[in-house]
């Protein structure tokens, strides 16, 4: 597999400007729109202490509570099927359309399907799948992935949506209004909610005691793929279970809060038992994650709940666009999970991030993000997964801060360049930190000269 | 070994070691009237509140909000409406509904939030295919905040139930607000007592 380079894809992201600022504004906006959320709750850092011991004694139990999900469920009238990985999972999947003559299916968004690729698997054994959430089936129409696991088409500008609706959906080119294109897409969308043969769903919280599949949502679509066709399939990753239902009041007051800095979403549907004369089919998918929760410093991503806030946060992701990750899942979240799936494919991910902490600060259920991306950086140059540049550049980096009197020379030598050295030394190629922006100018003097001139004689 | 034995002997042989299931407190709620938070968190997130407590008469008030409506579908004794639940076979033929009428069976006022479920709504895609949903709620149930909803056990005994906070909105497109997206394109609560 190849070797995403994330610098050179977020080079051509920031390349299309409107984009990239509009980009980075719109995320920042939700970031401060959480915030403005969370201070309204006094207990909102006890909640995400909470939500994450939840989710750690959770997963610590994970095969019991598994158990009691697949009683419940069956008990419910529900059916569960079990896949080791995206090939078990898609197989399912067809089995069911396919025993039943189903051709179409409308499905709600689900970024466990995006990471099986199963909608091109479907498509090459002629199954329609329609996605029916307004950024899924942009992205759809446009054949891109997601960008983003909450808005998925938060890279695009509604002309760029225009034009993916002009050619897919026969709109007017000409029009980009907002509402014009939303209104389109739910004309067009609907015929397919009438007829289709079946209906599929993520799920953001699975609950043992119950069986209960949760699932959130603003447009109501995942309600109108199940409510409508006589087949509702469920996909979900077995770390999405919660012991209790009353562990929801946790999550379900912090997920959308997190992600859109909204108290709730529109709808948060509660699908227990299929209603009378359909099915229900529960997929519980493993595809890597019980490799993970063996490794003892990464285990703690599988606590993740989707919001999608430290993608929000994060200033490398806001400046580079989800798509420049080249994974179903990109952002913070995406830095600790992908390379897990494929080291060497993902081995650049780890470093695009400052490391600067944020997605750490709000993550709700405490994930220590910024933490797990430093370990991937070393697993990387233990590894030998560092590209050569930077591989020579940190040797000869330790070389340096590893000796004092080269790092004096070397700080030295660094001022008198940083003041004198005429510009294409400065800014060229092989210089990262040269590049899209300006070197600080020097301070007069370094730390230890001020120290020994002020301090020394004491 | 089928693939459910195999994943769950390979989760078992890979779960850390076991962390305690801690308490979850009932944290102190807004101490705002419960009427107040409600109508405020509903309207916040795009829906609309009436009290009809004086008048009594829920099918008068559909009629004024939505004069032009030409089918009314109705799950409740208190409205009328022109469609017959009784008579939908396929949920697809709710598709020509301008107005759905459904009783919630209780609200939360943290959230503006109706907890709605199959029963209530007879067939559920009519909280989804209705052009416009209205919901009558009787105001004395209301629970201060989605934590004190989700301790009781009982009301999650339904097939389906939703938590319905304003009608279906989406902002996928450079984040403007749309009402209607795919689901009801407004959401009235009616304050009724049951």
């Amino acid at each position: 597999m190849k070797r995403i380079d994330h610098a050179e894809a977020s080079s051509k992201f920031i390349e299309a400007k409107d984009n990239a600022d509009f980009h980075d504004r719109r995320l920042w906006d939700l970031r401060q729109k959480r915030d403005r959320e969370k201070e309204k709750l006094p207990e909102w850092e006890e909640l995400r202490t909470i939500a994450s011991a939840i989710k750690e004694h959770t997963l610590t139990h994970l095969a019991d509570y598994l158990e009691e999900f697949e009683r419940n469920a069956v008990r419910n009238g529900a059916t569960v099927h079990w896949a080791r990985d995206a090939a078990e999972h898609n197989e399912i999947v067809y089995r069911l359309l396919h025993d039943r003559g189903a051709r179409t299916l409308v499905k709600a968004k689900s970024m466990l399907t995006d990471e099986c690729e199963m909608r091109p698997f479907l498509e090459r054994r002629d199954i329609a799948v329609i996605e029916t959430d307004l950024g899924e089936r942009i992205q759809q129409l446009d054949d891109e992935p997601p960008s983003h696991i909450v808005v998925p088409a938060v890279h695009k500008l509604r002309t760029d949506v225009a034009e993916v609706f002009a050619k897919t959906l026969g709109t007017d080119p000409k029009n980009s209004d907002v509402h014009y294109l939303a209104e389109s897409q739910r004309q067009t969308t609907r015929p397919h909610f009438l007829t289709a043969d079946a209906g599929m769903t993520g799920a953001n919280f699975a609950v043992a005691e119950t069986g209960t599949i949760v699932v959130c949502t603003n447009e109501g679509n995942a309600d109108l793929s199940v409510h409508l066709p006589k087949l509702h399939i469920v996909s979900v990753g077995i770390e999405k279970i919660i012991p209790k239902i009353e562990h929801l009041g946790v999550f379900v007051r912090m997920l959308s809060r997190s992600a859109l800095g909204s108290p709730i979403t529109q709808m948060t549907s509660h699908f227990r038992s299929p209603r009378a004369g359909t099915e229900m089919h529960i997929v519980l998918v493993d595809n890597g994650r019980s490799e993970r929760l063996g490794m003892s410093d990464f285990w703690y991503s599988l606590k993740c709940i989707r919001c999608g806030a430290c993608m929000n946060t994060c200033p490398v992701y806001r400046r580079s666009g989800g798509l420049s990750y080249g994974a179903t899942y990109s952002g913070p979240i995406g830095v600790i999970i992908d390379p897990a799936f494929d080291l060497r494919k993902y081995s650049a991910l780890p470093f695009a991030s400052t490391l600067n902490g944020s997605c750490t600060a709000v993550c709700p259920v405490r994930i220590d993000i910024h933490e797990q991306i430093y370990k991937w950086r070393q697993i990387m140059s233990e590894r030998n997964q560092l590209p050569f540049v930077k591989k020579e550049a940190m040797q000869l980096a330790g070389k340096v801060l590893g000796n004092p009197r080269l790092y004096r020379a070397a700080l030295a030598a660094a001022g008198a360049g940083l003041e004198h050295l005429p510009r294409f030394m400065m800014y060229n190629r092989l210089n990262a930190w040269g590049r899209q922006r300006e070197v600080p100018r020097t301070a007069p003097a370094t730390f230890r000269q001020w120290y020994l001139a002020n301090r020394g004689q004491k | 070994m089928s693939t459910r034995d195999d994943i769950l002997a390979r989760v078992r042989s890979k779960q850390p070691a076991p962390q305690p299931l801690p308490d979850v407190p009932l944290f102190k709620p807004d101490p705002r009237p419960l009427l107040e938070q409600f109508e405020a968190g509903l309207v916040r997130m795009g829906g609309k509140f009436v009290n009809s407590a004086g008048t009594g008469d829920a099918d008068a008030v559909v009629r004024r909000l939505f004069p032009d409506a030409k089918v009314i579908c109705s799950a409740t004794p208190e409205v009328t409406g022109n469609r017959l639940l009784a008579t939908v076979g396929l949920p697809a033929d709710l598709d020509d509904v301008d107005v759905g009428v459904v009783r919630a069976a209780f609200g939360v006022a943290e959230t503006g939030s109706v907890w709605l479920t199959d029963t209530a709504f007879g067939v559920s895609a009519l909280g989804f295919l209705s052009q416009h949903l209205v919901v009558l709620l009787d105001t004395e149930r209301l629970l201060p905040g989605l934590q004190q909803a989700y301790r009781q056990r009982q009301w999650f005994d339904a097939r389906y139930g939703v938590f319905l906070t304003g009608p279906s909105a989406t902002a996928d497109i450079e984040g403007v607000l749309i009402h209607g997206a795919q689901g009801v394109r407004s959401l009235t609560v009616i304050g009724m007592p049951a």
